[in-house]
């Protein structure tokens, strides 16, 4: 009987509409838009669950497909279905928007409804992105998204907002232009917008090259990979934290998704000869902008170039198949290096956005977000000060949290294409350890610094929720990375066996 | 020589607002101002009984009648439609505003009426001889309608460039007019198309004609570089003025060219193709650049005209059905995008008080989270964001010329459209980013203010599933 039901419409839409209902009720009702928000969410995480309990983990092929004629004269279906990649993204999207509005409960003042349904259509919008089959209805939710952003940012953000926000959806708007002409050119030589069917599509080095290109424009600038990434620490910067959150978690999570279901099959010879470039850029991306993190005076931004350098394995887990098929003949080494690369996306998705919320946690209160306004958070405040640590060690990849996996299976996978840029690829553990690390030492440890430290409460019930889910979460997936990973070997190998096979 | 009478039923719409025009004209004259309404009900059933006339009689296949002057067909039946609908809303959203002003007159509706008989004459024209009567009948109505304010300086200034400017085309267009008539022996354009393909390009007098029918016809659309009036007219006339030019008459521009070029010098495809794609790149290069400096949302507007007159002729210049049917697309989602903006800059005006920067906009989400809403989905569906109409017009012209082989005007088409992104996002960031700048509560009638929601509501609705329209634009091509 579940499997009549169309999941996944449903997943998308439920908190779309539901994101409608909420700006109905209005900000006058602010209590009970909020209870209907919450329910909203809860509720789509649950409908979500099923797209794991019944999910096939044996095959590669699309799951839960729906199809139905969209817009017939061009052959643009509504045509959603997942597979190994794109589910796991999917319930980490529903994970994190029920914290966003637990975050934003007491916390947001100003036109409360309208903040929900925000985030909530967000939701729907971002779930749509990972479920659609069809190139159009992808670009239409991927630039939809950028609606709600904008005004999330902007509405609710910091003083900088309206350059932030601007400057955000400019530079991905700019990016994403330059793919709706790739797919237009594909669509007419392979007759249809199906993207499985562009996977099959030959095509020419020349051609191969260019749409590679207006990929990398489009998802590039979305991960952000160095040096397209100014937009991301004026957005994390300005942004209200739930915008924060879903920046950090999933809208980065999609440039990644990008490459995986776009870029790398469609044009394999051309991300082969290429490889070299995104590589590059991964390890720039590492290595110099975990140095600018370093230096940071401001704990959003820190975290947010601390994001750019985790993203940056994530796009190196990926292009480092093409060498290590060059340098061993062998797939199995490359299958580490995409799965490395998935699990960094899902462990980052919840890792930045446990910092985002801490950081807003302590901006609440103090509104500050300079490090040199905190100092001896522990002393007044244990309990967030234990979670803070927690979500510290995993963001410099400490074993048994979750972001020791990723980045382990990407370094690990490296070493097999070649030692130097494993070399690279591996200062992020002196890095990235320096830069969270010297973060909570400063922030959360030493004598009190200053009377407002002194007078902090700790955290509430509300907040322990929402931290202890992420830290749960953190710790099962560094312990128990199974459950993950089983889900997605399929789909994996699939993919590496499809792009070490020439198209030319 | 026997004088036989022609068929008068593919011309009843024609007929029927000529006869209910004449009759507003006349009525109006004996009402007194307190009974106004009465003429504005009358034109609201001209274009009522208009559109069900339409429907009544809508063309399954092309019938000419008038001696060959004259053709109905689906696609000009399917563009009048949208010419009534537009000019009702327009008429509906400047009700008010031109009750506060003292200009709410029988002239306006008289002019508006005659104006909507043009546009139709040019939709359905089958001759160059008929092509140029009903622009002439548009313009006209146009020079009077944005005079109407006579005591505005600015006003009285718009509607004098426009006239100059206008006639000057006009000569252009008769010009190249009588060329092709000199080369072709006949203004009917199934003659002019019979003797092209027979002539092929190499007359150089036809060739010319083409010329100066080009530039009559881009002053009209207001192609760069023969936009410079268009500013000026936009932000001199009457809101409510601005918006009936700036909506229907796109329309009937665009039907022109079909007729024009297509149905005419469908042969010369060769040598217009290149002109347009010279007026495409422009407009779209110039309207979306100097929109960003302006202060003035109409003139912002005026700007961003010209940038969708751009995207609209790359439909035109693919010379492919499915770049008519692109073009056509969004001609018609243009229009309801202009009547929207217009007509949300109409309802932001009050007595003495007229909305007319971009800074009036400020803080609309907190006076009135509704309209600030709608607006929004008018800017970002004139940005071309997808869940807005916009987005799939902007998409189908795109795919016109990639299917032709030009994508380098496709990527100038879309890097434009990025760096016109940003206007459109000014306006909303005053919509929503920034504190009210006045508290005065925004009062609207309940028929405007339903038709404003069905408006806007309608640009998302097409955006959700565009196929309706788009499909029954490809099969009004194709009849």
């Amino acid at each position: 009987m579940l499997s009549e039901l169309p999941l996944l419409s449903l997943v998308v839409w439920f908190p779309i509409l539901g994101g409608v209902a909420v700006l109905f009720v209005g900000d006058e009702n602010p209590g009970r838009a909020k209870a209907l928000a919450l329910t909203v969410t809860i509720l789509s995480l649950l409908i979500s669950i099923p797209l794991y309990s019944s999910f096939d983990p044996t095959t590669a092929a699309m799951q839960f497909q729906e199809f139905i004629p969209w817009i017939p004269a061009l052959n643009a279906n509504y045509h959603l279905g997942v597979d190994g990649f794109s589910m796991p993204l999917i319930l980490l999207t529903a994970f994190m928007t029920l914290l966003v509005v637990i975050a934003g409960w007491e916390v947001v003042q100003y036109r409360i409804a309208q903040y929900m349904a925000a985030f909530l259509i967000m939701e729907g919008l971002m779930i749509g992105v990972f479920a659609a089959l069809d190139a159009i209805l992808f670009y239409v939710f991927f630039e939809a998204m950028l609606i709600p952003m904008f005004l999330i940012i902007g509405i609710w953000g910091g003083p900088r907002r309206v350059y932030a926000t601007l400057k955000f959806f400019l530079y991905t708007f700019l990016g994403s232009v330059f793919m709706l002409i790739a797919l237009i050119y594909m669509y007419n030589q392979a007759g249809s917008f199906e993207i499985l069917d562009f996977h099959k599509l030959p095509l020419s080095l020349t051609e191969q090259v260019l749409i590679f290109f207006a990929f990398m424009l489009g998802f590039a600038v979305k991960v952000p990979m160095w040096p397209v990434h100014t937009w991301l620490p004026d957005a994390h910067v300005e942004a209200p934290t739930g915008g924060s959150v879903i920046l950090a978690a999933i809208t980065l999570k999609i440039g990644g998704y990008g490459f995986l279901r776009f870029a790398l099959p469609i044009t394999p010879d051309a991300a082969g000869m290429l490889d070299w470039l995104v590589i590059t850029m991964s390890l720039v991306a590492v290595v110099y902008i975990g140095l600018v993190a370093l230096i940071q005076q401001d704990m959003k931004k820190l975290i947010a170039y601390s994001s750019i350098a985790h993203m940056g394995f994530v796009t190196l887990g990926f292009f480092i198949v093409f060498g290590i098929y060059r340098h061993t003949g062998s797939l199995s080494g490359a299958v580490m290096g995409i799965e490395g690369g998935m699990v960094q996306m899902v462990s980052h998705g919840f890792i930045s956005g446990a910092l985002f919320l801490c950081v807003g946690v302590l901006y609440d209160r103090m509104h500050s977000r300079q490090i040199k306004d905190y100092g001896g958070v522990v002393n007044t405040m244990p309990v967030f000060a234990a979670f803070m640590v927690l979500f510290g060690m995993a963001n410099a990849g400490l074993p048994g949290t979750s972001g020791f996996i990723g980045e382990f299976l990407v370094i690990l996978s490296s070493f097999k294409a070649s030692f130097w840029i494993a070399f690279l690829a591996a200062t992020t553990l002196i890095l990235g350890a320096a830069y969270t690390l010297w973060l909570v030492k400063r922030v959360i440890f030493g004598d009190i610094g200053n009377s407002h430290v002194a007078e902090l409460k700790d955290v509430n019930t509300r907040e322990i929720i929402m931290l202890s889910l992420l830290a749960a979460a953190v710790l099962l997936l560094g312990l128990w990375p199974d459950p993950l990973t089983s889900v997605m070997h399929a789909s994996v190998d699939n993919l590496v066996q499809h792009v070490t096979v020439s198209k030319l | 020589m026997n004088f036989v009478a022609p068929d008068f039923v593919p011309v009843l719409p024609e007929l029927f607002v000529l006869a209910l025009a004449c009759l507003v004209l006349v009525v109006d004259v004996f009402l007194e101002q307190r009974q106004r309404h009465i003429t504005y009900g009358l034109a609201q059933l001209t274009l009522l009984g208009a559109a069900l006339l339409t429907l009544l009689t809508y063309a399954q296949a092309p019938v000419t009648t008038m001696f060959g002057h004259y053709v109905k067909d689906a696609m000009g039946d399917l563009l009048k439609l949208f010419v009534y609908l537009s000019t009702a809303i327009g008429f509906l959203y400047s009700r008010d505003y031109l009750r506060q002003r003292d200009l709410f007159k029988g002239e306006y509706y008289v002019l508006g009426l005659f104006g909507v008989l043009g546009m139709m004459v040019m939709v359905s024209a089958h001759s160059l001889l008929s092509v140029y009567l009903g622009l002439e009948l548009l313009s006209l109505s146009l020079y009077a309608l944005v005079a109407t304010d006579r005591d505005s300086p600015v006003s009285s200034e718009a509607a004098m460039k426009y006239f100059v400017l206008g006639s000057l085309a006009s000569g252009m267009l008769l010009y190249g007019i009588s060329m092709i008539y000199g080369a072709t022996g006949g203004v009917d354009l199934q003659m002019v198309a019979d003797a092209v393909s027979r002539q092929g390009s190499d007359n150089l007098v036809l060739v010319f004609g083409l010329v100066f029918l080009m530039v009559g016809l881009s002053f009209k659309l207001g192609a760069v570089p023969f936009h410079m009036w268009l500013p000026d007219v936009y932000q001199g006339a009457p809101t409510s003025v601005t918006l009936y030019i700036g909506s229907a008459p796109k329309l009937a521009a665009f039907a022109l060219i079909m007729r024009v070029l297509v149905d005419g010098l469908g042969s010369l495809q060769g040598d217009w193709q290149q002109m347009l794609i010279i007026l495409a790149a422009l407009s779209m290069a110039l309207g979306n650049l100097v929109a960003i400096v302006q202060t003035n949302i109409k003139r912002m507007l005026a700007y961003s005209t010209i940038s969708h007159v751009g995207f609209l002729l790359l439909g035109i210049l693919a010379g492919t059905p499915e770049g008519y049917a692109a073009a056509m697309f969004y001609a018609i989602v243009y229009v309801l995008m202009a009547v929207g903006a217009f007509g949300l800059i109409i309802m932001l005006s009050r007595t003495g008080f007229e909305a007319e920067n971009i800074d009036d906009f400020k803080g609309l989400n907190d006076r009135n989270p509704w309209l600030a809403f709608l607006m929004m989905v008018v800017m970002m569906s004139m940005a071309g964001i997808p869940f807005m109409a916009g987005f799939y017009a902007k998409w189908v012209v795109l795919q016109a010329v990639v299917d032709v082989g030009l994508v380098w005007l496709a990527i100038l088409g879309v890097v434009f459209s990025v760096i016109g992104a940003f206007y459109y996002l000014r306006v909303v960031k005053c919509l929503y980013f920034d504190k009210p700048e006045q508290s005065a509560p925004i009062e609207l009638s309940r028929d405007t203010e339903i038709v404003i929601s069905a408006n806007g509501l309608l640009l998302v609705v097409l955006g959700l599933y565009p196929t309706a329209l788009m499909s029954w634009c490809a099969t009004a091509l194709l009849s």
